[in-house]
């Protein structure tokens, strides 16, 4: 049974029956839970569901803190970019204490965060910091394209007894979708295929799989049949059935709407030549962000960033390609 | 004495005096080891020699559930809260057998079991953690309170200023210790801190919170025990956090000398001498020890024999050579160890 709703409508939902469930959750950020109207409010009182000043590194902070000692915090951040100021916390606290204890702490903690907002929100608030936090051993890294999968994974990542940044796309937050009843839980680790096919397979995050699912749509009116994968967690990512699709397709392109050598699309490319190079007939192709930061006006902005015309350029491109020798 | 310290038995002063016995010996033998058994110890290691009044006096306030949350120069506290000196020396000397098996090293010490959750390494962003502590004491109403320590140094920094601010808006329970040592590793606070240069004590930084602060002679452990203990009550009713600055001197350099191997390390001289050329400074400083106070008050006032007081000294190098033996004799852990603890 499953139920249409929004993105960030099933964000919600996450969160509140996560913290109906266990007490122990806690939520809090800047400029939320204002006043008595609020929902989160309301439902869990004013100890659980609290409203922070602009500091980030106390809110991380404190919030790893109290996952340290026994509570399991929700941080609502916003942007991936307001990390930045608080970025010790994020990548170098977080993650090692459990770790430098020898395994006498875990930290329970979700950092939730928007990100990729491209419309108009220029050069400090557009961007896709994600490959700053995958690949960080001790924290995991979250980021749904669809309603099921955000309700999901936020579930996941709440239950979860490690760090996890869970990053959700603003240009996704209105989109309706089909999300089971009742419990649903996304597990970490496991990409998804959101279009089965068979000449190429698309690898994208986010935003990117709406875009890459588009292309699709435009390539199979031409007989191109994509497959589209949706690694759904970037940390950890589920390289096995990414190399199970390229095994199947032969032909691999990358979607990623952060610059090339600060995408994971280069990180997944480098992972699938080590461990399914005999699968590819033809170099892998990133279709990316252009290496400029983000401009603030309509057409300086499409300009960089992917898009469904340049994903379908780069497919036709490595189908054009003939197989690579044995 | 002030007004809770009158209430310390004999007993409770001379805990407070083996204590500080204890962590001194401590301190003195991991400084040893650096000549003694060169290699031993990686890294960086920070000594609390001079630090015992500050340390021993606010732990001495503590209920049995209250954490200690200090930074990275971090050996005294565990050793007062109870985990075994053996264990200790043994992680700072990279075993398997030390409290975090070799994981974290002297910076990074942690025995959450009893009550000590764990370090940073990094200057200022542990304040922010025990801040966290007090929020979970505050959501969970378990009636602790978190004795955070930290350093002058560590006061410039945002984490600081952000953490006490969230703590007073918030009124958790959190005494923040503020261990003034005059010197941020080689820095003298002098050069470096607006109320300082001001002729203002460090403790003046409350009022940017609008919260209690107090200054206390950190070299007396009955000084800072009445402050903190007045602190930690104030917590504990829910008024929220204070600030206490103990002024204090470290009796050594910040740390070990930092070297890139093959080059061995050794303690230098205290950034008094090696860095300022001020001998008379670190003279001055050292004959205000705080040890040497507590042992002449308590022997003076009849509470504490000569005797006693050199049984409880000699008892304290007994134990911290054992900790030495101890961990000389643990193996190293199996490097594929090193896979484990990432994720919970």
């Amino acid at each position: 049974m499953a139920r249409e709703m929004m993105f960030a409508e099933a964000m919600g939902a996450a969160i509140m029956e996560e913290m109906q469930r266990d007490p122990d959750v806690i939520f809090y950020g800047q400029n939320m839970a204002m006043t008595e109207r609020d929902p989160f409010l309301k439902r869990f009182g004013k100890e659980r569901v609290r409203i922070t000043p602009i500091s980030e590194t106390a809110e991380i902070g404190a919030g790893i803190g109290a996952a340290m000692t026994g509570l399991r915090p929700i941080i609502e951040l916003y942007m991936n970019e307001f990390m930045l100021v608080a970025f010790d916390q994020v990548i170098n606290e977080a993650p090692r204490m459990r770790y430098m204890s020898g395994g006498q702490v875990k930290v329970p903690l979700v950092l939730k965060a928007g990100f990729g907002f491209a419309a108009g929100w220029a050069g400090q608030h557009s961007n896709c910091l994600y490959h700053t936090m995958m690949g960080i051993p001790g924290l995991k890294l979250a980021l749904p394209s669809t309603p099921a999968d955000a309700k999901g994974l936020l579930t996941a990542a709440i239950r979860d007894d490690n760090p996890v940044v869970y990053l959700h796309h603003y240009m996704l937050m209105l989109d309706r979708g089909p999300v089971p009843e009742g419990e649903h839980v996304v597990p970490f680790g496991v990409a998804d295929v959101k279009r089965a096919g068979t000449d190429v397979t698309i690898v994208a995050t986010a935003w990117m799989v709406k875009k890459s699912l588009a292309a699709a749509e435009l390539l199979a009116k031409e007989g191109i049949s994509a497959e589209v994968v949706d690694p759904r967690t970037l940390a950890p990512l589920d390289v096995d059935t990414i190399v199970a699709s390229v095994k199947k397709t032969g032909r691999l392109v990358l979607v990623d709407q952060a610059p090339r050598q600060s995408s994971a699309a280069a990180v997944i490319a480098g992972e699938v030549a080590e461990r399914g190079f005999e699968y590819l007939k033809a170099p892998v192709r990133m279709v990316t962000a252009l290496d400029t930061p983000i401009p603030y006006s309509e057409p300086l902005e499409n300009y960089v960033l992917p898009n469904e015309e340049k994903i379908v350029r780069a497919v036709k491109s490595v189908l054009a390609k003939q197989p690579v020798s044995a | 004495m002030g007004s809770k310290t009158a209430e310390l038995t004999k007993e409770r002063l001379i805990w407070i005096y083996t204590q500080m016995a204890r962590i001194r010996e401590f301190e003195e033998r991991v400084k040893r080891t650096f000549a003694e058994h060169p290699g031993v110890i990686r890294g960086h290691a920070h000594l609390a020699d001079g630090a015992e009044g500050a340390i021993v006096g606010a732990l001495a306030t503590r209920g049995e559930k209250d954490l200690a949350m200090p930074s990275y120069r971090c050996h005294g506290y565990p050793l007062v809260l109870g985990t075994p000196a053996r264990e200790l020396m043994a992680e700072i000397y990279q075993r398997r057998d030390g409290v975090c098996k070799g994981f974290g090293g002297s910076m990074h010490l942690a025995d959450p079991a009893r009550h000590f959750p764990g370090t940073s390494g990094i200057i200022a962003q542990s304040i922010a953690h025990a801040t966290g502590a007090g929020l979970t004491a505050q959501v969970k109403k378990t009636g602790q309170v978190i004795y955070c320590f930290f350093g002058d140094g560590s006061t410039k920094q945002g984490a600081f200023y952000e953490s006490l601010n969230l703590a007073a808006i918030w009124k958790l329970p959190v005494v923040y210790v503020l261990e003034n040592n005059q010197y941020q590793a080689y820095t003298h606070v002098s050069l470096e801190d607006a109320n300082v240069m001001a002729g203002d004590p460090l403790s003046k930084k409350a009022e940017a919170f609008s919260i209690p602060g107090e200054t206390v002679d950190g070299t007396d452990v009955l000084e800072v025990y009445d402050a903190v203990r007045e602190a930690a009550e104030r917590a504990r009713a829910g008024q929220g956090p204070s600030l206490v600055e103990a002024k204090f001197y470290r009796l050594s350099a910040h740390g070990n000398a930092i070297t890139v191997p093959p080059v061995p390390t050794q303690f230098p001289e205290h950034e008094s001498v090696e860095v300022y050329g001020n001998k008379a400074e670190y003279a001055e400083w050292k004959a205000r020890d705080p040890i040497a106070k507590l042992r002449a008050r308590l022997i003076g006032n009849g509470m504490l024999a000569e005797s006693a007081a050199k049984q409880i000294e000699d008892r304290a190098a007994t134990e911290m050579e054992d900790a030495v033996q101890f961990a000389l004799a643990s193996p190293l852990p199996d490097g594929e160890e090193a896979v484990k603890y990432v994720f919970a």
